[in-house]
């Protein structure tokens, strides 16, 4: 009797290992490569700000409150799907939105801030991408949040939707708030 | 010399399948080195293809910072570890043997020693069972 039960115990063992591998895998993004910043202190930087190449942005100039560092660029698709949402999140004051311009063109970005608008703080340019390799970024849209002392607390690659905002982003800021 | 020509075509060929920018090597193990290194590492945003062979910026971008590496006189394993760094070991194509990556690293060779254990048994059990001829199916519709 047990022996007959073999193959079908075989069989259940086979697919409950199947449910469980697309149930851990189902609604995640798996290209998405999980930060290995996380809890670790954003990299130093200095960078110039976008429309006016003599200002420069260090790490430390941010320093004092939470931001959300939102990787974009004129040339990216995604990045326009999600600005509506960036910019909602920048107007409501939860928190403060430095915009990064990646590997674009300072004249492009201006051109897409301006047909798109700009809910940025401040946006820093990094023309040729080198800034942004210390961050892991590989693409747009990214988006980070750093507290208030300068440590990455969270990481998204790709659009930012409501959701993300509620589920994710909210309940991070509302940590900080909580532990300072 | 014909067929020299013709290996030395094919290589050509191998060669223009990587998407390598335009490089001054300074030397031909310089070259050799850059090769074998952006081959074994996996590009980040098209993960099916190595660095050597992706066209995606980020690509691009990686390789000038592994070469310039390179030049300041990093080790392969410091190379790698500096990309471990920032984008976690998805970039390497043979990650680093720890409690993490045993299932895989081991867990083939697991699965082989347990398919080979069941059959040796049913091959023990059925010429054990079967002493001499096996029955005559000739009859029997399949």
């Amino acid at each position: 009797m047990i022996r007959r039960l073999l193959p079908l115990v075989a069989f259940i063992l086979l697919a409950s290992l199947l449910y469980v591998g697309v149930r851990m895998n189902s609604g995640r993004d798996n290209s998405a490569i999980p930060s290995p910043l996380i809890d670790k202190p954003a990299p130093a930087f200095s960078l110039p700000v976008l429309g006016d190449a003599t200002r420069k942005i260090g790490n430390k100039d941010l320093l004092g409150a939470p931001y959300l560092l939102n990787v974009w660029g004129s040339w990216c698709v995604n990045c326009r799907e999600e600005h509506p949402q960036i910019t909602a999140l920048a107007r409501s004051g939860k928190v403060r939105v430095i915009g990064y311009d990646y590997k674009d063109a300072p004249e492009d970005g201006q051109r897409w801030l301006a047909q798109f608008g700009n809910p940025y703080e401040i946006v820093i340019a990094d023309q040729d991408g080198q800034a942004a390799l210390d961050w892991g970024i590989y693409g747009a849209p990214e988006t980070f949040l750093v507290d208030a002392r300068g440590i990455i607390r969270w990481k998204a690659v790709g659009a930012i939707s409501d959701e993300v905002i509620q589920q994710q982003i909210e309940p991070q800021l509302a940590k900080l708030a909580a532990s300072p | 010399m014909k067929r020299l020509a013709l290996i030395l075509l094919l290589t050509m060929i191998g060669f223009v399948a990587l998407a390598m920018e335009p490089i001054d090597y300074r030397s031909a193990a310089e070259e050799q080195r850059f090769r074998a290194l952006t081959q074994e590492l996996r590009c980040v945003l098209c993960q099916n293809q190595s660095l050597a062979e992706s066209n995606a910026p980020i690509a691009h971008d990686l390789r000038l910072v592994i070469l310039r590496l390179m030049r300041a006189g990093k080790s392969d394993d410091q190379i790698k570890q500096y990309l471990v760094a920032r984008y976690t070991d998805f970039v390497l194509y043979r990650p680093e043997v720890e409690p993490l990556t045993w299932l895989l690293w081991f867990g083939p060779g697991l699965l082989v020693l347990v398919g080979a254990t069941v059959i040796f048994a049913i091959v023990r059990r059925r010429s054990a069972d079967t002493p001499t001829a096996l029955p005559s199916n000739d009859n029997q519709e399949w």
